[in-house]
């Protein structure tokens, strides 16, 4: 069956997602807040399968209770930490909480959102690119949170990210993937690990990005907010091995018209199509 | 004399490093990162880092986030 495969009957290469000199097993990276409690958290964190959890950088409240810090409840052997930007308008600020990030956990990593608005909380292309030259000058790794655009992804690539995020659909939105296309192009644009990061909504999307060949998903919404974030939790989890698979399986080519998969030969008498509708 | 810790006025005793002032509150030094008037101050450096009168202090810990 010649053409069956899109790839001219090449399977995608297998390749591990090594982040930060790492390599990790599980594909799929899970934020760390808006959840119930600490335990659900917890929970959420083991059920996902995941080995890389994003956590952010705010001012010490002084009038909270000191000394209960999410590092209490994160146990660093088992889950690798990635500190965000998040709430950085500027590149400048970003920058400045990358520093601190990385003198408190001590770690390279950084996933790097220059923000443009609050409304649509999209990332600001300019000052993210700034940004990222600047910190991968410093010696940080720079998971750049992006948008779908492939040629900004070349071009944070060239001012040296580590690895590149694009946006699904906008934070938090639950729309999944606006522009699938896009994040096609983007995967073939660019050699670093390309995570999907930000608009999933349900376990489905989360498949279908992995189906086009990212190598990860970042997620957090969908699961704290969820109803049973536990089981979401897991759904997420199967989601994202199951759309790996299909991705490495090497899918069959979309077509319009229909594509018998039992024999048209050996039918019965009278049976199968009327005369005029036979193919010549 | 006084500085201004995350945005807020607070009294210290001249003569006091970095490193003393975190331990005075209570806190854990390696869970919190510090700048001193907008530039990082590193974890080995606290001690050498004397405050001043009128120092912008931006003291951060780690909360949940995606």
């Amino acid at each position: 069956m010649q053409g069956l495969h899109p790839m001219g009957g090449e399977l995608p290469l297998e390749r591990p997602l090594v982040l930060g000199g790492r390599t990790f097993s599980s594909r799929l990276l899970v934020g760390t807040g808006k959840y119930a409690s600490h335990q659900e958290m917890k929970d959420v964190l083991a059920l996902s399968g995941t080995q890389l959890v994003t956590v952010a950088i705010r001012r010490v409240n002084f009038d909270a209770q000191l000394g209960t810090s999410i590092l209490d409840h994160l146990d660093r052997e088992r889950y690798a930490l990635l500190p965000n930007t998040a709430g950085c308008y500027t590149a400048r600020d970003a920058v400045r909480t990358a520093m601190l990030a990385r003198d408190l956990l001590q770690t390279d990593l950084v996933k790097l959102e220059v923000l443009g608005d609050p409304r649509t909380l999209l990332p600001d292309p300019v000052g993210t690119l700034e940004a990222t030259a600047e910190l991968a000058r410093a010696g940080f790794q720079v998971l750049a949170y992006t948008s779908d655009d492939p040629r900004l992804a070349v071009r944070l690539v060239e001012a040296g990210a580590h690895s590149v995020m694009p946006a699904g659909s906008p934070i938090g939105s639950g729309r999944g993937l606006a522009n699938p296309s896009n994040l096609r192009i983007l995967r073939e644009l660019v050699s670093v690990p390309m995570v999907v990061d930000a608009g999933i909504g349900t376990a489905s999307h989360v498949a279908q990005a992995m189906e086009l060949g990212a190598d990860a998903v970042l997620l957090n919404s969908a699961i704290a907010g969820a109803l049973d974030p536990r089981r979401m939790a897991k759904a997420m989890a199967a989601a994202c091995e199951a759309g790996r698979d299909a991705y490495l399986a090497g899918r069959i080519p979309e077509r319009l018209y229909a594509n018998a998969s039992s024999p048209e030969e050996g039918l019965i008498e009278e049976a199968g199509p009327a005369p005029e509708q036979r193919p010549q | 004399m006084e500085i201004l810790v995350n945005g807020r006025a607070e009294q210290v005793e001249p003569g006091t490093n970095l490193a003393q002032w975190i331990a005075g509150k209570g806190l854990h030094p390696q869970q919190v990162a510090i700048e001193v008037n907008q530039a990082l101050v590193p974890r080995d450096q606290r001690e050498q880092v004397v405050l001043q009168p009128g120092d912008r202090v931006e003291m951060v810990s780690l909360v949940g986030g995606g």
